[in-house]
């Protein structure tokens, strides 16, 4: 069963992550984004990490919701509202429970990503985070390194992809050959969600 | 008519010197002199590029009398920005409604109408109407 621990180190380990990676993400925004994904996600992971730290919610669904909620507030640009809308559905699909089996997270994982589908309007194919986030969802039935691996691979396959939403969308065909961005960070976040498991 | 109460106006963009000027710019042509209200939510509150979640939810609560906010975006993370915080419930003042409208035009539109004391629907339907305005 995964306790309120097991979702803050998956937040803590997800923060590290974005703290490592957030040139490799600015840069991969250079091209066909405002080159500002990196440092937004930064900004936004490391009020995460200092609110839990404040507040200490007890519950699954309340470390989320509080780090859902400070993404939405302090990340600046579209990835704000996007993962914050995805922790937060995710959090409040798992209710007050004290602890969650791996079946209700993906559960309600798939909540949160389908509200980040209907928040930004992109299906898969669309070269957004949704490319890396339905996979992931879909082999989170098997294991959560199943669940990074599809991430990776979801956010991989976005390269050769022409955005369709988003400011790269205004690029047309020169957004070929590019791996997008919002695909790339949601993989990292998957891959902290393994970490957090200890696979 | 509601209640004499005028509807509140939020324009949100990504530059503060954009939603700052929109929003003079509807209030000179509204005629509707310090009475309109009509409140600038631009850029981070660093001063950088972006839209601020927190400048959103101040604006709009300056401008809120219990006739409703309407909320007009420019792009991007400013429509997702508003959308979550509409989504979230207890963010924005109740009756608060993001409309589908251009900018400028429609920044305008809604200013003009929400002076003459018009209710939110009406405000709405000016803003969302200015998209059919050619210009050729």
């Amino acid at each position: 069963m995964l306790d309120a621990d097991f979702f803050r180190r998956w937040m803590t380990a997800t923060a590290a992550l974005v703290d490592r990676e957030a040139e490799r993400l600015t840069a991969l925004d250079s091209p066909i984004g405002d080159a500002d994904h990196g440092s937004n996600l930064q900004r936004g992971f490391t009020a995460v990490t200092a609110a839990l730290e404040k507040e200490a919610p007890d519950t699954p669904g309340a470390v989320l919701i509080l780090a859902g909620r400070q993404l939405i507030s302090t990340v600046g640009g579209a990835s704000g509202p996007l993962y914050g809308t995805l922790l937060r559905r995710t959090g409040k699909a798992l209710a007050d429970a004290a602890e969650v089996s791996p079946e209700q997270l993906a559960e309600a994982l798939r909540t949160g990503v389908d509200a980040v589908r209907t928040l930004g309007g992109a299906a898969p194919g669309d070269k957004t985070m949704i490319d890396a986030l339905v996979p992931a969802v879909d082999a989170l039935g098997e294991s959560f390194a199943a669940a990074r691996d599809a991430a990776d691979e979801g956010a991989r396959a976005t390269t050769p992809m022409q955005a369709r939403k988003g400011r790269a969308s205004y690029l047309g065909e020169r957004s070929i050959g590019h791996q997008d961005p919002g695909a790339t960070s949601s993989a990292l976040v998957m891959t902290a969600l393994a970490e957090a498991a200890g696979e | 008519m509601s209640d004499g109460k005028l509807v509140g106006i939020v324009l949100v963009s990504h530059s503060a010197e954009v939603a700052a000027s929109v929003a003079d710019l509807a209030k000179a042509l509204s005629g509707g002199g310090t009475a309109v209200l009509v409140a600038p939510a631009g850029g981070t509150e660093g001063g950088g590029f972006g839209t601020s979640a927190e400048l959103v939810r101040a604006a709009a609560a300056s401008v809120d009398r219990g006739a409703g906010v309407a909320v007009l975006t420019d792009l991007g993370s400013a429509v997702l920005t508003v959308k979550a915080l509409l989504a979230e419930g207890d963010e924005l003042p109740d009756n608060t409604r993001l409309v589908d409208a251009p900018f400028v035009e429609g920044a305008v539109a809604a200013v003009v109408t929400a002076a003459t004391g018009a209710d939110l629907a009406a405000v709405e339907a000016a803003a969302v109407e200015a998209y059919s305005y050619r210009k050729v």
